[in-house]
């Protein structure tokens, strides 16, 4: 972690005012988290436990759309591949999901057969489909696009246009009390935070996958395969590498990750038709913010979106998606590849 | 109604041999005649339903999935936003202009409220192409997509503006000269102007020096920014034409269906363009007006279709999907590579037979 340190005191030598400005900002973010307001600044922009459950949902918002932007950035960074059946994915395990836990009851097994059933299809679509078109990314889009529709249509056949929402277990429902004040009460007594167990922990396991993900990827030999083929999979296959069975196992892997994200979504939100586009509309936006094929990347991406549309939609209700938009407009006006992107 | 569909069956083949000559290739092509003629005299032909439901709709999406052709062919760059920009054009129109929603709409007469639309939606169009222009390739399609999608949830969010889900309706439709222009008639003939109009000048702009060095760009874009030529700069310009022409579009539509709300600039409508571009086949201007005549044929009709099979006649969609990865799996031309290419093995099949004289 050395290097880390190295860089960000060469970020600071190099950008005084930038840095000086994100400390200052990084500031006001943790007083206005831990302080209690005063009463002037409640009146200017609300209460606190508004801010404060915005902040919330827009973090545990972002650690969704991790999940399901890192497996569409993984696949994106190795085969250059723009998955838009991605969305398709996400939708599908929901439903998978749903039907193990109303059938079975338990809510872990519906992500392990979520995870597989759509690991699956991630095989199937590579080894039947993408596969044949290697090298060929606008070919494989316009597919993908195919797919979607394809998929989008099934699902509708299947499940109809209901809504379903996947049942939290016992032991996850309810509040649990931060200890972070609110507000003080006319007797002095302080208010306390109480926020929704199960986003919590979703958020923990969301960052435990992603650090899970970055681990692998920079200190295990399949990482470094992985990340050999992102830089030149032409002389990683010259190397002696199977590198089509290093597709399929990304493919899978980042398939997977999108049927998890469907479970948590159902948990979360709710399942139905046109989801599939609005988590589709997510990924591409975090990974066009974060940087293409790049985890850090998709992390700090789903952080920005999650938080913008949240806060966003919190305070300024009717153009709450332009914010995102925005964003997306200024990376793209200033660091085209992304923020985290190396080239 | 079969006998224009023949027709334009028929007109595949005229305008692929005559890619070659300066003029217009149209020019010494009986089809391309009969099929104008065609097209001029459908209202003897076609009853209202016809005209309107099939014969303008698809001139119409032929419009919108022309400006895509125009962009993906000739610039090789797909962009996803063609519907959008026709979408904002006619919500425009509908803002500007007189509509059912007093409270939104400007009221201003049809020949203030239109140019304006046509310059706000080009202006929007080389915006979001002058940002689709910063990265390349693939990335085109995702960006544009964002910005289809985020134009989507907007006008489903947004009030003051759009009128949310439930949009802007009973748009009024203009009547001058004493001649209601949306009755059946008059309005043929202005989407069929119009579409001729942009053709033409789609076809023009191909082999006018501007669309050559596009071309130049979609090719080697290292070469020709080498060679002198601001790449970036003609990339910007040719979102700009195809704009114009998805704006015109967008107030055509707008004035036939006489309502505009998000379901119209849907993320599945914008992928809808992007099909029936495909599936006509993007080299040639014909391309996307017979992918959308295949397209409406298919909304309109597949429904009775299934049904007579003995399926459920929901799943048009479906017939969709599957058609589009059938075409983008077994012809990267389209509908009119398909013809082109059965032609060839016809020819081969007939030189053979006729003891292979024609050896060159």
């Amino acid at each position: 972690m050395a290097w880390k340190a190295l860089r960000m005191s060469r970020f600071v030598e190099r950008h005084p005012a930038w840095a000086l400005i994100a400390i200052i900002a990084i500031a006001v973010l943790l007083w206005l988290i831990f302080a209690v307001w005063p009463p002037g600044l409640e009146e200017a922009i609300g209460r606190k436990r508004v801010f404060l459950n915005a902040l919330f949902n827009g973090i545990t918002l972002g650690g969704l759309y991790f999940l399901v932007a890192s497996g569409f950035t993984l696949i994106f960074g190795l085969m250059r591949n723009v998955n838009l059946a991605h969305g398709s994915l996400y939708l599908f395990g929901g439903y998978v999901g749903y039907a193990i836990s109303s059938a079975t009851g338990s809510w872990v097994l519906s992500f392990i057969v979520a995870f597989i059933l759509t690991a699956l299809v991630g095989v199937l679509l590579q080894v039947i489909v993408f596969r044949r078109m290697e090298g060929q990314d606008l070919r494989q889009t316009m597919v993908t696009i195919g797919l979607s529709i394809v998929f989008a249509d099934l699902m509708l056949w299947a499940c109809g246009g209901d809504f379903y929402q996947i049942q939290t277990p016992n032991w996850l429902i309810g509040p649990i009390e931060l200890p972070l004040i609110t507000a003080i009460k006319s007797s002095g007594e302080p208010v306390y935070l109480r926020y929704p167990m199960v986003r919590l922990v979703i958020f923990a396991a969301s960052v435990i996958i992603g650090v899970a993900m970055w681990l692998a990827l920079n200190r295990t030999r399949i990482g470094m395969i992985i990340r050999a083929g992102v830089d030149d999979r032409d002389i990683l296959a010259a190397t002696g590498v199977r590198i089509q069975l290093v597709f399929v196992a990304v493919f899978a892997f980042g398939a997977g990750l999108a049927g998890i994200a469907g479970v948590v979504g159902g948990t979360f939100q709710s399942l139905s038709p046109g989801e599939d586009i609005r988590f589709l509309l997510a990924s591409l936006v975090v990974v066009i913010v974060g940087g293409m094929g790049s985890i850090p990347g998709a992390a700090l991406g789903a952080l920005i979106i999650g938080l913008a549309e949240q806060l966003g939609s919190v305070y300024i209700p009717t153009y709450a998606i332009v914010v995102t938009f925005l964003i997306m407009v200024l990376v793209l006006a200033i660091r085209p590849q992304g923020l985290l992107a190396r080239r | 109604m079969s006998l224009a569909h023949d027709a334009r069956v028929a007109v595949r083949p005229a305008t692929a041999t005559q890619r070659a000559a300066r003029t217009w290739p149209e020019i010494n092509n009986p089809a391309a005649w009969v099929v104008a003629a065609i097209l001029l005299i459908m209202p003897l032909i076609a009853s209202g339903f016809f005209l309107i439901e099939i014969f303008a709709t698809t001139l119409i999406l032929g419009t919108m999935a022309l400006s895509l052709m125009f962009l993906a062919g000739y610039g090789g760059m797909v962009s996803l936003m063609q519907l959008t920009i026709a979408g904002f054009s006619a919500y425009m129109v509908a803002v500007f202009g007189v509509s059912g929603n007093a409270n939104i709409s400007l009221g201003w007469p049809w020949w203030l409220a239109v140019p304006m639309a046509l310059a706000l939606a080009t202006a929007f169009g080389t915006l979001g192409g002058a940002l689709a222009v910063r990265t390349e390739g693939i990335y085109t399609i995702m960006i544009t997509l964002a910005i289809g999608a985020a134009f989507y949830y907007f006008t489903n969010q947004n009030w003051a503006i759009f009128n949310g889900h439930t949009g802007i309706n009973t748009v009024a439709t203009p009547h001058f000269w004493g001649v209601n222009w949306r009755a059946d008639i008059p309005f043929y003939y202005i989407v069929l102007a119009v579409a001729a109009l942009c053709y033409f000048a789609v076809e023009y702009i191909s082999r006018a020096p501007f669309g050559l060095a596009l071309q130049g760009v979609r090719d080697n874009p290292r070469r020709m920014a080498a060679l002198g030529f601001n790449v970036n700069a003609h990339r910007i310009a040719a979102y700009a034409f195809a704009s114009f022409v998805a704006a015109l579009a967008g107030v055509l539509q707008v004035w036939n269906y006489r309502q505009i709300s998000p379901g119209s600039v849907s993320v599945g409508a914008c992928i809808d363009v992007l099909i029936i571009a495909v599936v006509g086949g993007i080299t040639r201007p014909i391309g996307p007006f017979i992918g959308a005549l295949i397209f409406v044929l298919l909304r309109t009709f597949a429904l009775d279709f299934l049904v007579r099979l003995g399926l459920d006649g929901n799943r048009f969609r479906l017939l969709i999907g599957l058609g589009f990865l059938a075409i983008v799996f077994w012809s990267s031309d389209g509908v009119i590579g398909l013809w082109q290419r059965w032609r060839q093995s016809q020819h081969k099949s007939a030189n053979r037979a006729g003891g292979g004289r024609g050896h060159g």
